[in-house]
């Protein structure tokens, strides 16, 4: 008999257990790419959320890299093991976007839960960036970025300029920051900073199909144009005078030396901002990614986001759903938002949390804060809403590749731009035969 | 009498199950799927597919990038192989003559053994750093400005001088072994019959550590071409950007990178069908050089 008992004891317990999870507590899970100081915080506003309410556990997951996050994420969903929240990056979008069935779209996820959603709310340049061709969020943009240029205080001092508004005023001043002993001007992140944001502060097409918006079929690139050659013919021209200095494609390695106090200016994101405050030897400030006034006019016009949006997996039950949009309505609140900015120095995504930092006076005490999200609500153009193209991650490293040739003589702008044409091409069209 | 020497039993196809079991969850059940999906343009969501035959193959033999990675692939192998082989014998040679204090030598020649591979690529980078690796001092008093993550050569050149430095350890442990197990008869004979050391290396102690050398060549080579991807990662900082990578890395960066399921696995064929060949060559051409003592 007492077997029996055991196995009764175990199947009651357990009963007792699966009611509990069931009807106490719905769990949703949250795989994210913010390392470092950056996932203290996601832990610290997931900690927050669950001690907010008692209905919801969040459980964030820290897995990787970007493209980590994206390629763990897609495993799980084909072997159904998906996490309800997954972070997916600016070059992931059309990946995820693309596979139709894969996300629960951001507004339909909030609809159905009864909450109240208006795109309106979210500051100007990041409510288009991912979402349909009908305007439609799909995902819900949540570290968001503006590549804008930091300057070296000490640097622009000794040589007695002001930091640059365009390239134009770039121009003029870089003999004199070579002169004080600087080396004028190193940026991070080629692609997204003076490829990918070049169409849009100049507000020009990036690819057909209205920046492949309109379907993967067909889309073809439109680097190979006058504008983009002639601002890499520039910068190769620059690295010759000693006005610029590359030093390889990771983001760090072009930072330090800003950090170190060798360089002038610097073009890195608004998200920067938090780390900087503590690694950067001297004094420094920011202002806007500068534009060419003889292409953009009087003044530029808004960037596309950089960062990453958060994608609501699809597959999931009605009660975990509820439970999404649930934190995705805490996330977006305007005090979540204005610590997540404050501390990391990703822009708040919501007008509302713009206010409230703006009420608090937080620009006043650090303007370089705001100058991110200055940029993100710039006036907007035909081209600035983003751009839509799947293989994207490999046409980044396809235009990574030829960047560094050229940086380092291996091949001219018209050789660089052609291959990248050609390549970038191929994967477009090889994305568009995976979609049918 | 036939009859009775074995009874066909099943128990040994037993023993042998689990094996075959690993081998075929493991090896085969993924080789097949690479060829299958090899032939198609996938959706990585897996909800639709495009049946595009050899295109994938196509593609990938007529990439310029692709004829690039591999050249770096082949010079990457035999130089690591060459360097790491040369070196570790050198210092075995060296090590197994000495007396006094012997196995302090040996041990701090071994001891890099112990590194895990993704320690060995951290050191490598902090050696190398463009901003305060000692070595890049190291190469500016000789006057080369050797800029990791933005020369290609340079790059390569570090890459390289880290895979070596790792494998020599390894290398010299199976070399020392091998020449403590030649007798000490043969030595003795050699050295009445021969003054010239390094004549008696040539003639005598090569010869016999064949067997060892033939082993380390297939060991060294799969090590180039597979077990360097962790140092390669490392030292690319997840951004391939211009630097060289091999093509193991390469179907990496397509696959798990950029999501592109049927262009890394028909280079995943293509490099099983050039592993295949490569191992059928070294066992028949090179392997009848070998003297088995």
């Amino acid at each position: 008999m007492k077997p029996y008992g055991i196995a009764a004891g175990l199947a009651a317990g357990l009963s007792l257990l699966s009611v509990n999870s069931a009807f106490a507590v719905t769990e949703i899970s949250w795989w994210h790419a913010m390392g470092g100081a950056l996932g203290e915080t996601v832990n610290e506003i997931a900690t927050n959320f669950n001690a907010s309410q008692d209905e919801i556990v969040l459980t964030p997951v820290f897995k990787g890299t970007y493209e980590e996050t994206l390629t763990a994420g897609i495993a799980a969903f084909r072997a159904g093991e998906q996490p309800n929240i997954l972070q997916v990056f600016d070059a992931g979008a059309a990946t995820v976007i693309g596979a139709k069935g894969a996300v629960k779209p951001v507004q339909d996820l909030l609809e159905d839960a009864g909450a109240s959603f208006d795109i309106e709310d979210y500051i100007s340049g990041v409510r288009y960036f991912y979402a349909d061709s009908h305007g439609k969020m799909i995902g819900m943009p949540f570290n968001s970025s503006a590549p804008i240029m930091y300057y070296n205080e000490e640097a622009l001092e000794k040589a007695g300029v002001e930091a640059p508004k365009t390239w134009e005023e770039f121009e003029q001043i870089a003999p004199k920051l070579k002169q004080a002993g600087y080396i004028p001007l190193v940026q991070s992140h080629l692609t997204w900073e003076f490829t990918e944001n070049f169409f849009s502060r100049h507000n020009l097409p990036f690819a057909t199909n209205n920046n492949g918006y309109d379907g993967a079929e067909g889309t073809k690139l439109l680097v190979n144009t006058d504008g983009l050659k002639m601002m890499f013919a520039k910068l190769a021209a620059w690295k010759e005078d000693g006005h610029f200095e590359w030093y390889g494609t990771g983001w760090g390695d072009n930072q330090t030396p800003f950090e170190q106090g060798k360089v002038a200016l610097w073009v890195g994101s608004s998200g920067s901002f938090g780390g900087l405050t503590k690694s950067a030897t001297m004094p420094f400030g920011a202002v806007p990614l500068p534009y060419w006034e003889a292409i953009a006019g009087e003044d530029g016009y808004q960037s596309f986001i950089g960062g990453a949006a958060l994608f609501a997996m699809a597959g999931k039950s009605e009660e975990e759903n509820k439970a999404t949009a649930k934190f995705f309505e805490y996330l977006t609140s305007p005090d979540v938002q204005l610590m997540w900015h404050k501390s990391t120095g990703y822009v708040p995504v919501t007008n509302a949390a713009y206010e409230l930092a703006k009420q608090q006076g937080y620009y006043e005490e650090t303007p370089q804060a705001e100058i991110g999200i200055q940029q993100l609500n710039m006036k907007a153009g035909e081209w600035t809403r983003g751009y839509r193209m799947g293989f994207y991650v490999q046409i980044r490293d396809v235009m990574n590749r030829e960047y560094g040739k050229l940086f380092t003589g291996e091949t001219t702008v018209d050789e660089a731009f052609k291959t990248i044409e050609a390549e970038g091409n191929q994967l477009l069209e090889r994305f568009a035969k995976t979609g049918s | 009498m036939d009859k009775v020497r074995f009874g066909h039993s099943i128990v040994p196809y037993l023993f042998l199950l689990p094996q075959m079991a690993v081998v075929a969850v493991f090896f085969y059940l993924p080789a097949g799927e690479a060829v299958r999906s090899s032939f198609f343009l996938e959706d990585p969501f897996g909800f639709s597919s495009t049946f595009v035959g050899l295109d994938n193959y196509a593609d990938v033999l007529s990439s310029t990038e692709y004829r690039r990675v591999a050249i770096f692939t082949v010079w990457f192998t035999v130089l690591v192989a060459l360097f790491a082989l040369a070196i570790a014998l050198l210092l075995a040679v060296k090590a197994d003559t000495v007396l006094r204090g012997a196995k302090t030598y040996r041990t701090l020649l071994m001891w890099v053994y112990a590194i895990a591979p993704p320690v060995a690529g951290l050191l490598g980078i902090l050696l190398f750093d463009q901003h305060v690796g000692p070595f890049v001092d190291i190469a500016s008093w000789f006057g080369w400005n050797l800029r990791i993550g933005v020369n290609y050569y340079d790059t390569a050149f570090a890459m390289i001088a880290t895979a070596v430095w790792y494998q020599v350890a390894v290398n010299f442990i199976f070399f020392l072994s091998g020449l403590q197990s030649i007798p000490r008869a043969v030595r003795e004979a050699a050295l009445i019959d021969c003054r010239s050391g390094l004549r008696r290396f040539f003639t005598v102690t090569l010869p016999l550590l064949t067997p060892t050398a033939f082993f380390l060549l297939v060991i060294n080579v799969t090590y180039a071409l597979f077990d360097t991807f962790g140092l390669i990662d490392l030292m690319t900082k997840n951004e391939p950007g211009n630097n060289p990578v091999t093509l193991v890395y390469k179907v990496f960066l397509d696959g798990f990178r950029g999501n592109d399921l049927g262009g890394s696995s028909a280079q995943s064929v293509i490099l099983m069908i050039v592993v295949f060949a490569l191992t059928l060559v070294q066992f028949r051409f090179m392997e009848r050089r070998v003297h088995y003592a």
